[in-house]
């Protein structure tokens, strides 16, 4: 019995290992497909503003929201936990200005973008998979990767856009709470947010956006593009899409934050 | 004409076509025909070049498919029109911008002449008044319509259709079934039909494939199907009391 269970554990490990490998083979092939036989100039430029309006502006209001109030708690959080008085108070805003340029705005906030732009990106072209939509386009001698997934990732070169609305919100949010709160002063604030500013962390924090961007467009568009069965399965797709795109985000935040700062 | 020889496709160890060799004609109304899982839909998507094959033959008027250049290949493609089961229209674009679309993708069309020629297409469907509904706001039978029009528009050399009037009642399916029928002759095209519709085959079936277990075991027309005597075929074909009723009939007037 106990052989039959490690036979089992084996062959389980072994087939789930090889469905990762083929998946990630799977996902840069397709990267590579999206740049050959481009689609017409005058089409792809009315699905790259579609795009722009669907991933980018659609997504303004809810980081702007999420940012505004987390940046408002980061502030109280740190005004909290700094109880000496030997501790300057201005180093509230300079905590809260890092926390947010360097950590919060890129990562957080396109961990939150891979449930909101990425379940949206695998539900609409898993639904064209599954309505036969797809298949209409490769009949048709259209590439369907290069139609469907180049668009949104061009779309969402203009994130570091949105992380930039993120962090000034993320820094005017932890400014109300500062100052409405009575954890400091407005100028103590203003102070600690200009104090020892280093541009290259605004840098590193784009090139963060940029990577991050880039699997916001394709992680999703590979769930969805390459999904198989119904309605249910579509629904699926797209939290299989968020959890991929989040651990991706996560791990790539690990190592360029250790080849870009270390 | 599409000349198909001796087409082998598997999948894994399953074969799923071993040997189909036919020939859809021109101007006539093919139909392919046979239970489910019989291999209708794979030798429909081999036709089409969705799917590889092992072994055989697809020539479209003596151009083997497999052989063709990327370029020509897809020349060969802006020359096929399909009509999917369930319409497949952009859900994102209205029914004169799907009808459109094959214009705006091949030809250097302006709007304006897209527009005539997406218009004379869903009058030939005989929709009017649809033009800038979105395909949600369609009916069945509407959307079907939009689709058949979305294939012709680009004039095309061949037209697939697969079971286009599934999801339809008796009456809509009938006029479906007409008008794919007079798009082949008056545009004097190849039209392929995959159809599990008995009504469609006593209707249109021009040319009849029939398909068992990925093989081949019939092929005749609507009229040579009421005389046949294989018992595979009239199995499949009169499998409802309506149609063995009306088989005798026939055969008695005979």
């Amino acid at each position: 019995m106990g052989k039959l269970m490690n036979r089992f554990i084996y062959f389980s490990i072994n087939y789930n290992f090889m469905n990762y490998l083929h998946n990630i083979g799977a996902y840069f092939l397709m990267i590579a497909e999206m740049f050959r036989k481009p689609t017409k100039w005058s089409v792809m430029k009315q699905l790259i503003l579609k795009d722009i309006e669907d991933l980018i502006i659609g997504s303004l209001g809810i980081v702007a929201f999420i940012s505004f109030f987390v940046g408002g708690v980061i502030t109280i959080q740190t005004a909290l936990n700094i109880d000496n008085p030997l501790i300057p108070r201005y180093l509230v805003g300079f905590a809260t200005r890092q926390s947010i340029i360097l950590e919060f705005a890129p990562t957080f906030i396109s961990v939150i973008m891979a449930g909101k732009v990425g379940s949206f990106i695998t539900s609409s072209i898993g639904t064209m998979r599954v309505t036969e939509q797809i298949d209409a386009l490769e009949v048709m001698g259209i590439n369907s990767v290069n139609y469907l997934v180049l668009p949104k990732t061009i779309a969402l070169l203009l994130y570091p856009f949105v992380i930039s609305i993120a962090m000034f919100l993320g820094i005017i949010g932890g400014m109300a709470a500062c100052v409405f709160g009575g954890y400091s002063t407005f100028e103590d604030y203003v102070t600690g947010v200009q104090m020892d500013f280093m541009p290259f962390h605004m840098v590193y924090a784009f090139i963060k956006t940029l990577v991050f961007a880039f699997l916001l467009a394709t992680i999703p568009s590979f769930h969805g593009y390459y999904m198989k069965g119904g309605a249910l399965e579509v629904g699926k797709a797209s939290t299989t899409a968020f959890v991929w795109t989040s651990v991706a985000i996560i791990l790539l935040n690990y190592i360029l934050t250790q080849m870009l700062l270390s | 004409m599409i000349k198909v020889k001796n087409l082998h496709k598997s999948f894994g160890d399953s074969q799923v076509l071993k040997g189909i060799s036919t020939v859809f004609e021109k101007g006539k109304t093919n139909l392919i025909i046979g239970q489910s899982g019989s291999g209708k839909t794979v030798l429909l998507k081999c036709l089409l070049g969705l799917f590889d094959y092992q072994k055989g033959t697809i020539g479209y008027d003596e151009k083997i498919f497999l052989s063709l250049t990327a370029n020509e290949k897809r020349t060969l493609r802006s020359q096929i029109g399909m009509v999917f089961q369930g319409g497949a229209l952009f859900d994102s674009l209205t029914i004169a911008e799907n009808v459109m679309f094959p214009l705006r993708m091949f030809t250097k069309q302006s709007q304006s002449e897209m527009e005539d020629r997406a218009n004379s297409a869903l009058k030939r469907v005989n929709l009017d008044n649809a033009h800038n509904k979105m395909p949600s706001e369609a009916s069945g039978g509407m959307q079907k319509r939009v689709a058949i029009a979305r294939a012709i528009v680009n004039n095309p050399k061949y037209l697939f259709c697969d079971e286009p009037n599934s999801g339809l009642d008796p009456k809509t399916a009938i006029v479906i079934d007409n008008l794919i029928q007079e798009i082949t002759k008056e545009y004097d095209i190849v039209t392929v039909i995959n159809s599990h519709d008995m009504n469609s085959v006593m209707e249109i079936g021009e040319n009849i494939l029939f398909l068992k277990d990925g093989l081949k075991a019939w092929e005749g027309s609507k009229d040579t199907i009421f005389k046949t005597d294989n018992e595979v075929v009239t199995d499949f074909v009169y499998s409802s009391n309506l149609f063995k009723k009306v088989r005798k009939m026939y055969l008695e007037d005979l």
